[in-house]
């Protein structure tokens, strides 16, 4: 550790000598006056400025080599093997479409009727996480057919599903060889930290190129992002069962293999159900924006609500994918701890739980024998009471909606204004419209400055990345967007953190509300935002905030509310006011939490900044959803993709940085590896 | 606690001899962590203090080249400071830590050429262990966690079961098969670790430090049950523990570890008598040496002027137990080995024995 620690003294800035007693945040300072004075002068030169419908040569010889690609398709070895998986994905996707959401030839509806799969749904629900739960499974699969999504609803969930089964499939294996070797975890530890700073968003392009549309393309994207998750979560689980434990039963001489199913596995069992609760959360994320992809399920209503400006369906879709997640939420949690719970339950007796399970379980199947046999039972009701509700929804929340925007329009154009004033324009001039090279020069400066010098190295790699993208003045753009949405994210995350930390009644009101709010896909927040600030950069800045904030504030708030009780009664025994107390003792020692939710802000933000090209916000995610929609931008959609990336580590090195130059024996940073957005 | 056979076994492996028959044989045993581990065994370095060889060679010499015998059904305890090396030392015995060089011979089979398959065999069926920190297994109910060792080696449910309830009911359990670990207080859940050891029916015992994390209370109640349970089941026992007074209450003999090495083996008595140097005696200093010297240590050399009126005691007679007999009595105490007078205790010798310790904190 003191090893580490001198080395980094010496290559740190701290050895240039005068600068070593300036503070840190002095010295970024400085660095930010001199890009002003520069800018000042040098203002508007070399920006790079590439209008939305321009593309360059590069991005050109990238969409010829797409196009490539897909006509030498039948002789290209890779895309032949892509293309049989997509094909048995789609086997599969399809089969399990027409067994409950699709008719199956040669019926008119599919196989199991609603009726059969609302009750086996619940049953499952019972049988794995018990009675309360398999209501609240009965309740969520009656809204999805009163709203008038059923059958986008069981499409999203059968990818949900199918993606999950495929990421523990692959990613438990992996987990486990994880836990168990330092080689393995060497190889793959970087890959997992890689796609999980990466925006979903990412994901499309590629996987569209690979896989084409729809449900192939749809469950490769949805694994990708959904597979790191579990692998880390379940690592970890396994890699921290207790030694003593482990090594107590090798001592009766257990097999290798009777150690993994004995001892770890069912030790590890709560921290593996986390896992799979992050793994399908994570799937359901990518639902909204799956619809760019053609994937069936609720992301097409949305997408199209959204962009036709209907709020109302917009929001009665997304309640579909609200109630989703909480279901499957809610589900996994309650799984992970039934079976012990039952088992400790004095009264628990096995035999008549079996029982129990059984005659429930032939309910559920006489359900399904009705719902083939009546037509009724087989094809969501819409006529009787169906899609009226959701209708009748959507135009009340449309009417509302309406009301809101024409009462309350100039307060929310008020504030919109005076961000976009006071600091959104102002950061975006100086970080857009300053020569691409000054940019540079004094992002790589600040990334020195703050957060050492393998952070300014990789920034420097990341910035001749964007530059060579020809994407630049773009990218300058989305990054200023993200700033500004973490600098409003910290901002919140200070001033709620604080007041949780200190307030027990603070926390006990808001944690739920965040807990709840961070069990949402990110695309969600866009719905109401979109409502509120029309369709511009703003919208996607505050989904953003929305997205990021929950995460931030408990950061903050743990970290302050784990300053020993003993600290701050020393200091407020020794006469310091609330105010000195915060900010002399809590918040300086919490500093690793603190730094931590900046990251954490930062990739949240970009994730969701990128999506809100959709709505206006232009930049880097306006290009992305260009290359989906037309086939001469795919260069350029690839190229705006590659920039997010760049972004993304960029961003999320600098905060590492700056993380480990604060609290090197932190084992926050050690323990829990700091996990990107959506 | 050791019958007279017992001690004879012990005094003879005490003086070196007779390793053949032995329960445990240790040989030159090294363990050294860190890089290039094999070539510290033996060489300068080894001489070395630890922090020295630390940050010289990145090495930690654990466990430096020890030796002793384990005679069937002796108890035998391992002592020393925390880091001395005991609990590397009696993981080396079945390997759950590699051992560097030596031999560890149990029943004069080497554990070092052992194959996996004969390792995990003798685990199963010859030598089982109880760990300081129970490690049971939390989702496991208490019948399940005896059982442990028997569903490992393939026995059905039915035989394990009623083999874990008679563990059970052993340990005084009788009742809580069906309650889960965390539902036990620390000393029920070390009777579950010590059922569960008992379950294999293993001839040789391990103990490291089991109940340094329980109460004192609880554990006086521990001790007592693993001296009924040596009685009843009559194992060999490897026992470590930083108590002293635990090894003296336990051990029929002690060894005790410095730095990885060992500075004295001998039976309580010699210990305390004898300390072989002067971290030994520093140990033993507090200890009530009544409870614990034997006439052995405490008699003269008779001369022709003693009495022969005074009362017969071996010299393996603890003085406490002496004291009230000898003080009663006019005459000096005779000790007797053999038919033959080997020595003297006259009442001052035991008064020095009892009074001095009037001042020590016992
Ligand atoms: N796995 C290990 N790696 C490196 N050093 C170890 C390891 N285990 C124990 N040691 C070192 O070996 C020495 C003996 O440890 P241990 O056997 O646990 O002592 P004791 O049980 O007597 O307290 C200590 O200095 C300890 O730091
Ligand atoms: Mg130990």
């Amino acid at each position: 550790m003191t090893a580490t620690a001198t080395t980094r003294d010496v290559v740190g800035p701290g050895t240039k000598v005068g600068l070593r007693r300036v503070p840190r945040w002095g010295q970024a300072l400085f660095v930010l006056g001199i890009w002003v004075l520069v800018w000042a002068v040098m203002r508007g030169q070399d920006t790079l400025i590439l209008p939305g419908q321009a593309k360059t040569g590069l991005h050109d010889s990238m969409s010829q080599w797409k196009s490539d690609l897909i006509a030498g398709r039948d002789d290209n070895a890779f895309m032949q093997f892509t293309g049989w998986i997509a094909d048995q994905i789609e086997a599969v996707g399809t089969w399990l479409q027409e067994l409950v959401s699709e008719p199956a030839p040669p019926r008119p509806v599919p196989e199991i009727g609603w009726f059969g799969v609302v009750a086996v749904a619940s049953w499952v629900g019972f049988a794995v996480a018990g009675w309360r739960i398999a209501l609240l499974v009965l309740g969520s699969f009656l809204a999805f057919g009163l709203l008038g999504y059923w059958e986008d609803s069981m499409d999203t969930l059968i990818i949900t599903f199918f993606s999950v089964a495929v990421a523990l499939v692959v990613g438990l294996p992996l987990a486990v060889l994880m836990a168990k070797s330092t080689r393995v975890t060497a190889v793959v530890a970087p890959v997992l930290d890689l796609l999980q700073t990466m925006p979903s968003f990412n994901y499309l392009l590629p996987v569209f190129l690979f896989f084409g549309l729809g449900i192939p393309a749809g469950v490769v994207a949805t694994v990708i992002y959904c597979t790191p998750p579990v692998v880390r979560i379940a690592a970890h689980g396994i890699r921290s069962v207790s030694g003593t434990t482990v090594e107590a039963t090798d001592s009766v001489g257990q097999t290798r293999w009777q150690r993994l199913r004995k001892v770890e596995l069912p030790m590890a069992k709560s921290t593996i159900v986390v896992g799979i609760n992050q793994t399908t959360l994570a799937a359901l994320a990518i639902v909204i924006i799956g619809g760019f992809i053609n994937m069936p399920g609720l992301g097409g209503p949305v997408l199209d609500a959204l962009t036709g400006q209907q709020t109302g369906n917009a929001f009665v879709s997304g309640l579909c994918i609200v109630i989703m997640a909480i279901m499957l939420d809610r589900t996994t949690t309650a799984a992970s701890v039934h079976g012990e719970k039952l088992a400790r339950s004095g009264t628990f007796d096995p035999r008549r739980h079996r029982i129990v399970l059984a005659v429930t379980g032939a309910v559920a199947l006489v359900c399904v024998y009705y719902s083939r046999t009546y037509l009724k039972l087989a094809e969501f009701p819409e006529s009787a009471l169906g899609p009226a509700i959701g209708r009748e929804m959507a135009m009340k929340v449309q009417s509302f909606a309406d009301w809101f925007t024409s009462t309350f329009d100039a307060w929310t154009t008020a504030i919109k204004d005076v961000v976009s004033t006071f600091l959104l324009n102002p950061l975006q001039d100086l970080i857009a419209n300053s020569p691409w090279y000054v940019t540079a020069v004094a992002l790589t400066m600040l990334a020195l400055v703050v957060s050492g010098l393998r952070p300014a190295l990789i920034t420097v790699v990341c910035l001749t990345g964007l530059y060579l993208s020809d994407l630049w003045n773009d990218s300058m753009i989305t990054l200023t967007m993200t700033l500004v949405g973490a600098l409003i994210v910290m901002i919140l995350a200070l001033v709620l953190g604080v007041a949780m930390a200190r307030r027990p009644g603070v926390d006990l009101v808001l944690r739920p509300v965040l807990d709840a709010a961070q069990v949402m896909p990110a695309f969600v927040y866009l719905i109401p935002t979109l409502l509120l600030f029309g369709p511009t950069r703003f919208t996607a800045i505050v989904a953003g905030v929305i997205y990021a904030a929950p995460i931030a504030i408990k950061l903050v708030a743990d970290g302050i509310a784990r300053v020993s009780a003993t600290t701050v009664e020393a200091a407020v025994s020794s006469g310091s006011t609330a105010w000195q107390v915060i900010t002399k003792v809590q918040l300086p020692m919490a500093r690793g939490n603190v730094v931590l939710a900046v990251n954490q802000g930062l990739l949240y933000v970009l994730s969701v900044v990128v999506i809100g090209g959709l709505v206006g916000a232009g930049a880097l995610g306006y290009d992305s959803v260009l290359g989906f929609s037309q086939s001469q931008y795919f260069g350029k959609g690839i190229a705006a993709a590659g920039c997010i990336v760049l972004l993304g580590i960029m961003l999320d090195r600098f905060a590492r940085g700056a993380v480990e130059r604060q609290q090197r024996n932190n084992d926050i940073l050690t323990r829990r590896p700091i996990s990107g957005a959506i | 606690m050791s019958t007279t056979a017992e001690h004879e076994a012990s005094q003879r492996l005490t003086n070196g001899h007779d390793a053949t028959n032995a329960a445990v044989s240790v040989r030159a045993l090294w363990k050294v962590f860190g890089p290039k581990a094999e070539q510290i065994v033996g060489s300068p370095e080894a001489t070395l203090s630890r922090s020295e060889l630390m940050t010289r060679t990145g090495c930690t010499v654990a466990v430096n080249d020890v030796s002793f015998d384990v005679a069937p059904g002796e108890v035998f305890v391992v002592m020393g400071l925390s880091g001395s090396g005991k609990s590397t030392l009696i993981r080396c015995l079945t390997r759950l830590i590699e051992p560097t060089a030596g031999e560890v011979l149990l029943d004069g089979e080497d554990v070092r050429d052992m194959s996996d398959t004969r390792l995990r065999e003798l685990r199963r069926t010859h030598v089982s262990m109880v760990f300081q920190h129970f490690g049971l297994l939390p989702h496991r109910q208490v019948i399940d966690n005896v059982a442990y060792g028997l569903e490992i080696r393939g026995a059905k449910k039915k035989e394990r079961h009623a083999r874990a309830k008679e563990m059970v009911d052993l340990v005084g359990l009788t009742g809580y098969e069906r309650s889960y670990p965390d539902q036990l207080s620390g000393g029920m859940q070390q009777r579950v670790g010590l059922a569960r050891a008992l379950a294999v029916d293993p001839s040789v015992m391990l103990f490291d430090e089991p109940f340094s994390a329980l109460d004192p209370l609880i554990r006086r109640d521990m001790q007592k049950e693993v001296i009924r349970l040596h009685e009843e089941v009559g194992k060999t026992m490897v026992f470590v523990t930083h108590d002293l007074q635990e090894a003296l209450k336990l051990g029929d003999r002690i060894l005790i570890m410095r730095d990885g090495a060992v500075v004295q083996i001998g039976t309580p008595a010699e210990v305390v008598a004898q300390p072989a140097d002067d971290y030994v005696r520093d140990f033993v200093s507090d200890v009530p040496r009544s409870h614990v010297l034997t006439l052995r240590y405490v008699m003269r050399e008779p001369r022709p002027s003693d009495s022969d009126e005074g009362p017969v005691m071996s010299p393996d007679t603890i003085v406490r137990q002496a004291a009230r007999a000898a003080l009663a009595s006019a005459h000096p105490v005779r000790v007797v080995e053999n038919g033959q007078v080997i020595g003297i205790v006259d009442d001052d010798a035991i008064l020095r024995v009892v009074v001095a310790e009037e001042g020590a904190p016992a």
